[in-house]
């Protein structure tokens, strides 16, 4: 089917200004990955998949500027016995991160591999965004696969104690930074990745994981707190048999973020948690776009995200399960959660079920809701200002998806980042 | 302590006159009872002494050791002395018990310009209370009301206004829903806060609390109005003959 004119216009309005990146295996990734980009056109506001977000400052060949925020607090994962990768606006700094190597664990950048010979890595980068380009397109993910100009190739090869921190800094403001990050757990293998900082003005990410037999992948990440910044970014996880990937989000402010998540349990008894808490104040639009494929029997997946918006802000969320006709014994869950502090905001959500297997076990569930008046009201009535009580609520609101959280001293630190945010937000 | 003027609310949404002038001083140290017919406003009183949104004054006052309660928020009204206990206690999914008491607590005395608790301290006496009234571990841990039986609703405000130590209690139908021996436990709670500086006003429909928390006075409320105020004797004469010639006394 030919495209419309005016998506191949913009489509090569962006193209126009970048440059493929040359040299090395990662060449023929890279060309592969524009030919789809070209097939698909860039995303428009047209488009079923994006009716709730506006991909028009995402696509734009000029970047929308996003003015430096000092947040004025320490950085989210201080503290945290990690190993450390900092990108500036998308440009790896040496200096600040820490030595790329750890027990049971290779890292490679992107920059570097392409006289490297990684076996791995050729047979991986990429191949999972072209698989999710089916049966919905993606085209800003394999726009990332062709102009990535940087990110971390990591392999696993048992477990890894010290969780793999990612770090993103902004410091200019009109930084366009694309990464894509590759990551294969071999069987059995476990890391954890910690993500967070607001990255550039405008940021484009792929995280592409491999998950094998036995594996376990957790992911916390959060979104930092730069009001004007955008971000798309896609997650894509190929799950093996009794294998787990779970992957939590925090979102704070920001004017446009679309996480798509995109799973596939194709090992019985696979386990996939796909979570998420965002608070939003005035110009803020999130999305929450999750597709998750259930190819095996007995396998487990939920996704709970909850968000409150205030003051005019937009919470997008757009889930999907598909159960394929074989994955018997299916659990699928889903509930997403929008808390609306004033008549201004707007949840915007569209749960799906596609299911051709019998023997499942599928739920799902969406709201829209104030705050609790009565309880409110006891809680003042108690001696707790309305402002303390309203944000108890709230907290309680989102504590379902900050649940999802394994590690406690982990889910604590995402507690007080929420409550900090709600405090400075008070009315 | 407490003092009600000729106090006139209606609903805020409707037309519908509640309270009709309301007249009733509870003095320090004192244990004042309510009784009166479902409907006749005993519960409306206690909601807007306490600050419940929906209810206009439209003539009267209510004061809290002379200052004018009124016009203050529910919050300041209760760092100042006032606590309700619901008739109907509220669930809160998400806030834990403890989390609940300890910020109450703490807001409070902020409110107050003392000192908050420490952890250790709080742990220490909501422990030490909340065994005086059978509350285990788990009820305190779990969210705030939820799953809770009627009685142990009941026995959870009491904890709650154990730990807040106010000095104008209102217990709105504290007894109802207990099993005899809560009741008697509740009644133990309430008698053990007794003190020169503390007043109760306690709203009930039978005799048997008042059997185990003694009043001092007891009114009786009627269409909105408090119709006869007695002595203990009062609740007795409810208890055996009802309402009915106490109200055509009143008329
Ligand atoms: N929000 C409301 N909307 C409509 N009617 C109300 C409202 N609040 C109170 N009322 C009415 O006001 C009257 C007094 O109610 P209230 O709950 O104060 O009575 P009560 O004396 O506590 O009764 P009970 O002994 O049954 O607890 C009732 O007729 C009740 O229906
Ligand atoms: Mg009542």
């Amino acid at each position: 089917m030919a495209l419309p004119q005016a998506k191949i216009d913009a489509t090569d309005a962006r193209l126009a200004g970048m440059d493929l990146p040359q040299g090395g295996w990662p060449a023929e990734c890279r060309a592969d990955a524009l030919a789809r980009v070209q097939a698909m056109g860039l995303p428009g506001r047209r488009d079923e998949y994006w009716k709730y977000t506006n991909p028009e400052t995402l696509i734009s060949a000029e970047v929308p500027q996003a003015a430096l925020f000092d947040p004025q607090e320490p950085a989210m994962f201080d503290g945290v016995d990690r190993l450390k990768i900092v990108f500036v606006d998308g440009v790896f700094d040496a200096d600040r991160s820490d030595d790329l190597s750890g027990e049971h664990l290779t890292i490679d950048r992107l920059a570097d591999v392409a006289n490297l010979d990684l076996h791995w890595a050729k047979d991986a980068y990429g191949t999972l965004e072209a698989k999710g380009q089916s049966p919905v397109q993606r085209p800003l993910a394999a726009l990332n696969t062709a102009f990535a100009t940087d990110g971390v190739l990591i392999h696993v090869t048992g477990a890894v104690s010290k969780p793999v921190n990612l770090i993103y800094e902004h410091s200019a403001v009109n930084s366009d930074a694309i990464l894509h990050h590759v990551v294969k757990l071999e069987a059995g293998a476990s890391l954890t990745i910690l993500e967070n900082g607001p990255a550039a003005a405008r940021f484009n990410k792929v995280l592409e994981a491999f998950v094998a037999d036995g594996a376990a992948l957790n992911h916390i990440r959060t979104q930092g707190r730069d009001h004007e910044r955008r971000a798309v970014t896609h997650m894509f996880a190929e799950l093996g048999a009794e294998s787990t990937f779970k992957t939590f989000t925090l979102t704070a402010n920001g004017v446009l973020t679309r996480n798509e998540c995109i799973v596939w349990l194709n090992g019985d008894e696979g386990v996939a948690h796909v979570a998420g808490a965002c608070v939003g104040d005035g110009d803020f639009h999130h999305d929450d776009t999750v597709f998750i494929t259930h190819d095996a029997v007995n396998c487990e997946s939920r996704q709970v995200f909850k968000k409150v918006l205030r003051n005019g802000a937009t919470g997008v969320f757009q889930g999907k399960i598909l159960v394929k006709p074989d994955a018997q014994k299916t659990d699928g869950y889903q509930i997403s959660q929008s808390l609306l502090l004033d008549d201004d905001s707007q949840f915007l959500a569209k749960p799906e079920l596609e299911i051709y297997a019998d023997d499942v076990a599928c739920s799902h569930g969406s709201t829209s809701g104030a705050i609790d008046e009565e309880a409110l009201y006891y809680l003042r009535s108690r001696g707790v200002p309305q402002g303390e009580a309203t944000d108890l609520l709230t907290l309680a609101f989102l504590g379902e998806a900050v649940d999802e959280i394994e590690d406690r001293d982990l889910g604590e630190m995402i507690v007080e980042r929420l409550q900090g945010w709600l405090t400075r937000h008070r009315r | 302590m407490l003092e009600i003027k000729n106090l006139h609310v209606k609903l805020e949404e409707e037309d519908k006159q509640i309270l009709k002038g309301v007249d009733l001083t509870v003095e320090a140290g004192k244990v004042h009872a309510i009784m009166g017919p479902n409907g006749s406003g005993k519960s409306t009183l206690s909601y807007v002494l306490s600050g419940k949104d929906g209810y206009e004054v439209t003539e009267g006052a209510a004061s809290l050791d002379g200052e004018d309660i009124l016009d203050m928020e529910p919050e300041e009204r209760a760092a100042a002395g006032l606590f309700l206990a619901f008739q109907y206690p509220v669930e809160i999914p998400g806030v834990g018990n403890m989390t609940f008491l300890r910020t109450a607590v703490n807001a409070q005395r902020k409110a107050r310009g003392e000192e908050e608790m420490s952890a250790a301290e709080f742990l220490k006496v909501v422990r030490e209370r909340a065994k005086t009234l059978k509350i285990d571990a788990d009820m305190l841990k779990r969210p705030v009301n939820v799953g809770f039986s009627g009685g142990e609703k009941k026995r959870n405000e009491i904890l709650q206004m154990a730990m807040l130590e106010p000095k104008m209690c209102i217990l709105d139908e504290t007894d109802s829903g207990l099993d005899v021996d809560a009741m008697k436990l509740v009644s133990e709670g309430v008698n053990a806060l007794r003190s020169e500086g503390r007043a109760f006003l306690v709203i009930t429909h039978y005799q048997r609390l008042l059997d185990h928390i003694k009043p001092d006075v007891v009114h009786i409320m009627a269409n909105g109005r408090i119709v006869k105020t007695g002595g203990p004797e009062l609740a007795l004469e409810v208890e055996q003959n009802g309402y009915a010639d106490i109200l055509a006394e009143a008329v």
